[in-house]
């Protein structure tokens, strides 16, 4: 399975979900997604957009400082 | 069966929106949420920041609210296309620094080119005539129609009564009758209207949710113009001017200095971008450099930085400078006194 990183470090919300979201759309269904935040807010954010949007949420996890989020890309 | 119609709603995570998207979806329209960051959106980025509010709910409303209504939200980063906005507002400024006509304009011109891109029908908006003082009305609401270029594809579900029908409902795929006339400053339409739909959680109503509308703010960010001498800025500049106490001693320079931990924090990724000073003998906050400044700048901050730490009453404290090619010095200076800091120093 592909997996795709997205750099979220120093951005506030809403700013991690656009670029997730902007990702997303060029990526095949099945690719992992994993944004690394700073910002608390997208452990709430990222899933509601994922749910919002049919992609699947697979794991937020906090890391030393930083929150990660994990979504696969499902196709509409 | 007649095909489905597909509009989408801007929707700002407010009731009005909530409730014209509804109404809508309750027609049989298939709707979808368009949600616009202008940089400028209160939403979130204190809570984020504080530490006082970290506790508090982050949720994002817009999110939210097409959760609810269980629509498809696409978010927009306009922050660089909104440069153009603020900086030159053809119907000019609100009480503050917010251009509330042209932004709406602006707002429904972008979805216009969405519906067009995507293939969708026609555009909603929680509009209301008479809502608010400068973009919601009687004669506010054709310019919005006619400037963005939505032109009768632009229905406003809440106030369409009042206002001559549009295209949707000309061809019925909306019917007018179901639609709603309401007018003026009172909330208590919307929340009888949102009683009886079942919503009895939202975000209270709209106002405060754009930092262009808060005078603090807009003082921070003429002075930003002012001392650049020109009406740009850049997505660090409006997120520094949300944090921080800011201090301007020179027309070259001005200090960002954090209240709180979760300041001190934030502003620590600043750091590389940023001549800085720390507090090293006490405990003390973390200050940004915005500008050019000489060594006798750097001694006159320390003793300014010195007065909001732990050490404000010692006779001595130790800092260190850097400055941006990251050579770090010691400065040991006696603080300030609060009759040495200028009231007009404070941003």
């Amino acid at each position: 399975m592909k997996r795709h990183q997205i750099d979220c470090r120093r951005l506030l919300c809403p700013m991690p979900v656009i670029k997730v979201q902007n990702a997303i759309e060029d990526l095949p269904a099945g690719t992992l997604v994993e944004a690394i935040c700073t910002d608390p807010g997208a452990l709430n954010d990222i899933p509601a957009w994922s749910r919002i949007n049919g992609h699947r949420l697979v794991e937020t996890r906090t890391d030393d400082g930083e929150y990660i989020v994990v979504v696969e890309v499902v196709d509409e | 069966m007649s095909e489905q119609r597909k509009a989408v709603a801007l929707i700002s995570g407010g009731l009005d929106s909530l409730l014209a998207a509804r109404v809508i979806q309750d027609q049989g329209v298939h709707v979808e949420g368009i949600n616009f960051f202008t940089g400028f959106c209160v939403e979130g980025h204190t809570h984020a920041i504080r530490k006082r509010d970290q506790n508090k709910q982050k949720r994002n409303n817009a999110l939210w609210v097409a959760e609810q209504l269980g629509i498809k939200l696409h978010i927009e980063d306009i922050v660089d296309e909104y440069k153009q906005v603020l900086t030159n507002p053809k119907h000019g400024y609100g009480a503050n620094l917010n251009p509330c006509l042209d932004c709406k304009v602006f707002m429904v011109r972008k979805a216009h080119e969405w519906i067009e891109r995507k293939g969708f029908d026609f555009i909603i908006t929680g509009e209301v005539i008479g809502q608010r003082p400068m973009s919601q009305r009687k004669e506010t609401m054709p310019i919005v129609a006619d400037e963005s270029g939505a032109s009768d594809l632009l229905l406003r579900p809440l106030c369409a009564k009042n206002l001559p029908e549009t295209l949707p409902e000309r061809e019925g795929w909306v019917d007018r009758q179901q639609l709603f006339d309401f007018s003026g400053r009172s909330r208590k339409p919307q929340m009888a209207l949102a009683a009886s739909l079942g919503f009895e959680d939202y975000a209270q109503p709209a106002g405060g949710c754009c930092f262009l509308t808060d005078e603090q703010y807009a003082v921070k960010l003429k002075d930003l113009w002012q001392a650049r001498g020109s009406r740009d800025y850049e997505m660090d500049d409006i997120m520094l001017l949300k944090v921080g106490r800011h201090l301007r001693p020179s027309k070259a320079y001005k200090v960002i200095i954090a209240r709180e931990e979760g300041e001190a924090n934030f502003l620590q990724g600043y750091r590389k971008g940023f001549p800085h000073i720390k507090t090293v003998s006490h405990g003390g906050p973390l200050a940004l450099i915005d500008g050019e400044v000489t060594d006798q700048d750097v001694q006159l901050i320390g003793r300014l930085v010195a007065r909001y730490s732990q050490g404000r009453n010692a006779d001595e404290v130790v800092l260190t400078y850097t400055d941006l090619a990251g050579e770090t010095r010691e400065l040991r200076v006696d603080p300030m006194k609060p009759h040495e800091i200028p009231k007009d120093w404070l941003i």
